[in-house]
């Protein structure tokens, strides 16, 4: 094996010289200029985003790049906007394999930024970024491997369930539940006026497997998930209570019907369909919700007049921690051989005033201090309180465990859903994935 | 792969030296020929192999290297662990379900698609006002995008969608069905999709092969006092036989491969199940969705091997007499 890798290097280097000698190395290829040489010598960064569809998220990121040439002209960005699955499974790992990955790229964090730095692919940022990891804060983490900063997060926040005002008043329900026994007994009263307590786009996967999360995060303690998520160790027994809680509580029937076929979002027949048109009161989702609601509902006025939001409810009596929550963000990361302006190109997208123009495109929550007053919707509002008082903010498991095991898990978890899964072949499915 | 065969073999009959001694003193201007035809033909089939040896046979090559290593796309592959990949594929109950759903739509395709494809042909073969009308609309659902084809469906199969309505409208109640979400009836809406849209191409090739058939044959069986259906039976039909086989085959590789309109029409969980998986949808939700990239490799060889050897029985004891004669002997 030595030997081929010594012949890959030998290749990969002999195709970098040629293309130096070529012309077409760009300024991008050269060792990291000191602090003083910053804003010499004229750079082109390329960006890759997931903000690919047309809209204030995509409008905003192009506006991010226009002002930071401005304030630098020597430093030309290239934006691309790529969808969400098509960047994050074929064209960023493709590029990382070749020698000419992006310089600034999403980074999802958790697992799978884990596996990129093991591989080398990217920039060790600790020195540079010690002011903004200190106006981030916790949320930071997500984007360490091994106490070391590789990127950093511009969204963050926590999920929870958006809910039907109007449709909680005729049922009854005086107060959003804080705990499940609370949960069960809303969605008896919701049934019985004949709408459907909680819909679950259980055909795309992760919106059904967000629910054993939760079931996870509170049968499980804080130690136990850091473990998990370091060691990939599943033998703590609080997994397999997580899918037993699950099913105890997919037994009450409190989905739509027929939820295995149901897709999470984006068109009228998905969960997103169903909370945002009356039909469903309930809806488990993290807090980009609202936008994706904005885009199915048929009644904008009415949708902004009834939706609602309340934290997961505890289970009385667990493990876990009841003021934890799931969460999870997005964030960018420098390639390793970037240019040093990448970086203050990435600090500046975390930098406060841009925070806030984020925030006020209502595409999602803002990570740095001083962006809060650029969040205007009061049900965005209640979750950037949630998340600022949440005592542990655990990643996505999916993405904290990696897309080896979040996949086979979410897949198993999906059988429970359909009747044919049970706990126990969660935690196996999980530790066979680990060793795939 | 499989068009290659014919090609070869073409080459190689070219190539035959020809027949019976030659006078001594036109050999020499006969060697200069065969050289130059030999030029001709390596000069101009070159760009053409370059093409297929780097787009084809290499990345054929690079996946089942891959195959052979634990790999998930991060970094050079270097544990290497031989054939386990193929091991884990084949202990894999969904990939066992991915394999009964492929032999369901190949079979079902052939069975189905087949006689209707024939009836149809042979009804739109005859003379009568609008032919080239219900031409057109037999065709169409071939030319739609697979894409536009899968969103149609799933919205028109969904629970509260036009199919259920339609069947509770005409007092068909009884038969309304969660299409695309019940485990056990996910894989037939699936296989009367992939009918509606590909049965459009049989019909066209059987067109084209009855359009072949001499008009003589069947005026010669008329006068010796053949019905309509017995110069369909006894002359047409085999006539048409090799047409029949060209599609059988067509379809058989089409079916074994299919992808898109699956994985549009039919949601992740129901695939992840197993319920509507077939090899390529495996293949593309482990490869990229689960970052096995190493697996999918497998997997993807697995699907060559399967639809390479489909393909090489097939012309080995169905396309024979087709091929024969036409393309691998010379005409005399």
């Amino acid at each position: 094996m030595a030997i081929k890798r010594r012949a890959t290097t030998f290749l990969a280097l002999s195709m970098t010289t040629a293309l130096l000698v070529a012309g077409c190395g760009g300024g991008g290829e050269s060792e990291a200029p000191a602090e003083s040489e910053l804003y010499k010598n004229p750079v082109t960064l390329t960006w890759w985003h997931n903000a690919s569809q047309d809209g204030p998220g995509k409008e905003y990121w192009a506006k991010v790049a226009k002002d930071f040439n401005a304030l630098h002209p020597t430093v030309t960005i290239e934006v691309e906007g790529i969808e969400t699955n098509q960047l994050q499974r074929t064209r960023l790992p493709a590029a990382l394999l070749s020698n000419d990955p992006p310089d600034i790229f999403q980074a999802w964090g958790g697992g799978e930024i884990r596996e990129q730095v093991e591989a080398d692919y990217l920039k060790d940022i600790t020195d540079q970024v010690k002011d903004e990891v200190a106006n981030i804060g916790s949320a930071v983490e997500i984007w360490q491997v091994d106490g070391k900063q590789y990127g950093l997060p511009y969204r963050m926040g926590i999920e929870g369930i958006w809910y039907n005002k109007d449709l909680f008043q005729q049922a009854g329900i005086t107060a959003p539940p804080a705990t499940f026994d609370e949960l069960n007994d809303a969605v008896t009263k919701l049934k019985a006026i004949n709408v459907i307590p909680i819909a679950v786009g259980a055909g795309d996967k992760w919106p059904a497997a967000h629910w054993w999360y939760n079931f996870a995060l509170r049968a499980c303690s804080v130690d136990t998930l850091r473990k998990a998520s370091l060691e990939n160790n599943f033998d703590d027994q609080c997994f397999v209570k997580a899918g037993q809680d699950l099913k105890a509580f997919i037994d009450t029937e409190p989905f739509q019907p027929n939820f295995i076929a149901t897709p999470g979002q984006n068109d009228p027949t998905s969960a997103n369909g169903l909370l945002a048109n009356g039909k469903a009161a309930m809806e488990l989702m993290g807090d980009w919700n609202k936008g994706t609601l904005d885009t199915v509902t048929e009644d904008q006025e009415a949708l902004n007049k009834f939706i609602g939001w309340f934290p997961v409810p505890a289970i009385t009596g667990s493990a876990g921690d009841p003021k934890a929550a799931l969460g999870g963000g997005d964030g960018f990361a420098c390639a390793k051989n970037a240019p040093a302006e990448c970086v203050e190109f990435l600090k500046y997208i975390v930098s406060p005033e841009v925070q806030k123009g984020y925030a006020e495109t209502g595409t999602g929550l803002p990570v740095a201090k001083g962006a809060e007053d650029g969040v205007k919707d009061p049900a965005l509002k209640s979750i950037l309180e949630a998340t600022t008082s949440a005592t542990y903010v655990q990643l996505w498991l999916d993405t904290a465990f990696g897309s080896t095991v979040g996949n086979a898990m979410n897949d198993a978890i999906v059988a429970i859903f359909a009747g044919n899964g049970t706990p126990e072949q969660v935690v196996e499915a999980m530790k066979a994935a680990a060793r795939k | 792969m499989t068009s290659t065969n014919p090609t070869l073999d073409l080459a190689g009959g070219a190539s035959a030296p020809p027949a019976g001694p030659r006078p001594a003193r036109r050999s020499s201007a006969r060697a200069a020929q065969t050289r130059r035809k030999w030029y001709e033909i390596i000069g101009l089939s070159t760009p053409a192999v370059i093409v297929y040896v780097m787009f084809v046979l290499v990345p054929m090559g690079f996946a089942f290297y891959y195959s052979l290593f634990r790999w998930r796309g991060v970094g050079p592959p270097t544990d290497y662990v031989g054939f386990d990949n193929y091991v884990l594929a084949f202990q894999d109950p969904i990939f066992i379900d991915a394999l009964r759903n492929n032999a369901i739509i190949v079979f079902g395709s052939l069975l189905i698609q087949g006689p209707i494809a024939l009836g149809v042909a042979l009804l739109l073969n005859r003379n009568f006002r609008g032919r080239a009308l219900f031409r057109l609309l037999a065709f169409v659902p071939y030319v739609l995008a697979e894409v536009t084809v899968g969103i149609m469906w799933k919205l028109l199969l969904s629970d509260a969608g036009t199919v259920n309505a339609m069947l509770e409208s005409v007092g068909l109640g009884s038969l309304v069905q969660a299409w695309l979400a019940d485990l056990d009836v996910v894989i037939w809406t699936m296989l009367a999709v992939l009918t509606w849209k590909y049965v459009g191409f049989a019909i066209i090739l059987l067109l084209a092969g009855l359009s072949n058939v001499p008009q003589e044959l069947n005026e010669a069986a008329a006068i010796d006092g053949a019905s309509w259906w017995q110069i369909q039976r006894h002359v047409t039909l085999p006539l048409l036989g090799p047409t029949i086989r060209i599609w059988m085959f067509l379809s058989m590789i089409g079916s074994l491969q299919v992808f898109d309109v699956i994985w549009v029409t039919s949601v992740p969980a129901v695939r992840s199940l197993g319920a509507s998986a077939t090899m390529a949808t495996y293949m593309v939700d482990n490869g990229f969705f689960a970052r096995l990239w190493s697996y999918g490799n497998a997997v993807a060889v697995i699907l060559f091997a399967i639809s390479f050897v489909a393909a090489v029985l097939f012309q080995r004891f169905l396309l024979r007499r087709d091929i024969e004669g036409a393309i691998t002997r010379r005409a005399n």
